[in-house]
């Protein structure tokens, strides 16, 4: 009776393991041949359960290629470089049109471009850069971390204290978005005596490290008045230390709550002015995308390999409802 | 058993070995050491003061605050995982993926469909109970696997571990949930008017209820004569399967437990949450000395590790070493304390020291 039980269970567990495997795989529908004049567009991404972003991303790009606008897309998700590069040879065998890539890691592209670029297939990057020579792929439209990183520290500037005592809570070291948003802080940092670094740590994108971070400079008694987190989660995690030990934040409060990416919840505390700022990554990249598919199909020349992303910031005081909806993800 | 013989000999021991014999010393030397260290390089680190919070209430903070709010958790998984060490002789590597999985139950029941709320829209009880049957689901899952199918622990957990994150996301529909409720902050925060974090609370509940368990059924005989032989513990009229599958059925409640308090700390986040705490959690059962490879265990010591595990993070922050090289910190810590556990080890130092006693 209990084996029997017990197998009962286990076949529960496998059968609804395998009801969501296939959402782990590098999936694709495969494409049918040309369907009246559509394009094929094959399209890697990143697993849309990362984060906020890659959710927003993931939804953005399925909003704009799809059968209305003239495209036949084939998506593919993993955070796995290796099983993205397949997924990409597999592309290349169906001879899609345009391929779209979000790398998982920088590196060990070359090969599968160079296929891609023999079969006549145009490659353009998103959202992350490779490292691979510039004529393997037609454009790349990027996010700029370094100007993320310089527009919030130039809004800081703007605020005028006398001096800036920072805690600077760090994405996971080495990720193209903590590279960017740290240079300006700690060269500005370096430069200007006013600006004191507290603290510098990472917290690896987390909300509890970041707090228990927070909460041992209060321990230690050290003086600060402004929290630079990398993004949201950070900021929050920093905000509940604060909370928990009195400390007054946001508009009118003894510390500046500076936080990124812009989800939803964010902007809206930035709205209630319990945070200062929240600066934007921008997720959106589908339209600027079939603007250059368009382009090409037209048989024009791109003025510019690399494009960024425009990307704006707010800040308690000005932000309003409409921007909560329009930009939170 | 030991103990039936070992009276007469006990006595007969300097009081000196015989605390150092005892198997909750390692835990105990090792907090004694961090203690003495932060005494000397840093007093006001033991301060603790009565603040006002935010919300007009009065609240404790510190960094021994700090150590014992953030400590529950890993406590509530060290006592599982004790069991499951003792009686399996292999650990569940699955436990942070499985707090994923029983997180976001309780979120999608508490927050409905849109993945977004400022009110509870279910009974927290009610979304708490169903969450826990699902971690203890999954414990039953890793556990047939392990007592029935006979397969190695680790390989066993280790489908759960890679599984657990994406059904995580799944069950909530790739949404990142968001509960504003204050009624639903207080498991992770601070009940209104009590100084004490929540979790601290939760915490020592599940200790007094193991002490309890264990003193009053035979759950902790059971499971170490699993854990010593399960063939001469089967001839003894024992079912040692249904005994392993038991005790990953009661990690999986701890991992309910655990889970409440980490969503409610902290919006879920199914790549991030919990991330790693299984190894911590394994790493609070070798701190108390317990055999890795089952048996005897001592819960005390277990509690005791995990506790040390926290002091040793916070005591890094408070020194402002970077957090990433945190964990090659605390692997030399490891390494020390599992050497000085090692029997081997300590078979050596003891003629060693019989041998400088004896050249006198």
């Amino acid at each position: 009776m209990k084996k029997l039980l017990a197998l009962v269970l286990a076949l529960c567990m496998v059968l609804a393991m395998a009801a969501c495997a296939p959402k782990e795989d590098p999936q694709q529908s495969s494409g049918s041949g040309d369907e009246g004049g559509l394009i094929k567009v094959g399209i890697i991404n990143n697993d849309p359960n990362e984060s906020g972003y890659r959710t927003a991303n993931d939804k953005d790009l399925k909003r704009v290629f799809c059968k209305e606008n003239g495209y036949e897309a084939s998506f593919a998700y993993s955070l796995k470089n290796d099983e993205q590069i397949s997924a990409a040879q597999k592309f290349v065998q169906d001879e899609v049109d345009y391929l779209l890539i979000s790398a998982a890691d920088v590196s060990g592209w070359d090969t599968v471009l160079k296929d891609a670029q023999a079969a006549g297939i145009q490659v353009i990057l998103y959202d992350r850069t490779i490292n691979a020579d510039e004529s393997l792929y037609v454009a790349s439209v990027v996010s700029d971390t370094y100007k993320e990183g310089q527009i919030a520290v130039d809004w800081l500037k703007e605020q005028k204290l006398d001096t800036y005592n920072v805690i600077h809570i760090q994405g996971v070291m080495g990720s193209s978005a903590q590279v960017g948003r740290s240079d300006a802080l700690t060269k500005m940092c370096e430069e200007d005596p006013n600006w004191n670094m507290v603290t510098q740590q990472t917290a690896s994108w987390d909300e509890e490290t970041a707090k228990q971070i927070v909460e041992s400079v209060i321990a230690s008694g050290e003086e600060f008045n402004v929290i630079y987190a990398e993004n949201d989660n950070m900021a929050r995690g920093a905000v509940s230390a604060l909370d928990d030990a009195g400390i007054t934040h946001g508009v009118g409060g003894d510390v500046i709550i500076m936080g990124f990416d812009c989800n939803k919840w964010a902007l809206e505390e930035v709205l209630k002015g319990t945070w200062n700022f929240d600066g934007q990554c921008n997720p959106f990249q589908a339209d600027t995308i079939d603007e250059i598919i368009q382009k090409l199909e037209a048989g024009e020349t791109l003025d510019q390999k690399v494009i960024y992303l425009e990307e704006t910031y707010f800040e308690a005081g000005t932000i309003t409802q409409e921007d909560v909806d329009n930009y939170g993800i | 058993m030991t103990k039936l013989q070992n009276p007469i000999k006990e006595a007969h021991e300097p009081l000196l070995k015989r605390v150092v014999r005892s198997q909750i010393f390692i835990p105990f030397a090792a907090l004694a050491l961090l203690v003495i260290f932060n005494l000397i390089m840093d007093p006001t680190f033991f301060s603790v003061t009565l603040k006002q919070n935010n919300d007009g209430n009065p609240v404790l903070t510190g960094n021994l605050i700090t150590i014992l709010n953030n400590a529950s958790e890993l406590v509530i998984l060290a006592i599982g995982m004790t069991l499951v060490t003792a009686a399996s002789g292999g650990q569940d590597i699955s436990v942070g993926a499985t707090i994923a999985v029983a997180g976001s139950v309780m979120l999608r029941l508490l927050c409905g469909a849109d993945a977004k709320a400022d009110t509870m829209e279910t009974s927290l009880l009610l979304a708490f109970a169903v969450g826990c049957l699902a971690s203890m689901l999954c414990g039953a899952f890793n556990g047939t696997l392990v007592a029935y199918f006979k397969i190695q622990p680790m390989v066993a957990t280790l489908i759960m571990y890679t599984a657990g994150r994406s059904i995580a996301a799944w069950i909530n529909g790739n949404k990142l949930p968001v509960l504003n409720d204050p009624n639903f902050a207080v498991f992770g925060g601070f009940i209104p008017g009590v100084p004490i974090p929540t979790p601290v609370f939760v915490a020592v509940g599940c200790m007094i209820i193991i002490a309890l368990v264990m003193k009053f059924t035979t759950l902790k005989l059971y499971t170490q004569s699993v854990g010593i032989n399960s063939y001469s513990s089967r001839l003894n009229g024992l079912n040692p399967a249904f005994v392993k599958f038991l005790t990953y059925v009661i990690l999986g409640l701890c991992v309910g437990v655990a889970a409440l308090l980490k969503v409610s700390r902290s919006a879920i986040n199914y790549s991030t949450i919990a991330k790693d705490i299984e190894m911590d959690a394994i790493l609070a059962v070798a701190l108390g000395g317990n055999a890795l490879s089952g048996g005897k265990f001592s819960m005390a010591g277990s509690i005791l590790g995990a506790y040390v595990i926290q002091f040793l993070t916070t005591t890094l922050y408070n020194f402002k070493v970077p957090s990433d090289a945190l964990p090659a910190y605390k692997a030399v810590v490891v390494i020390i304390l599992v050497v000085i556990s090692a029997p081997v080890f300590r078979d050596k130092m003891s003629k060693m020291w019989k041998a400088v006693k004896g050249g006198k």
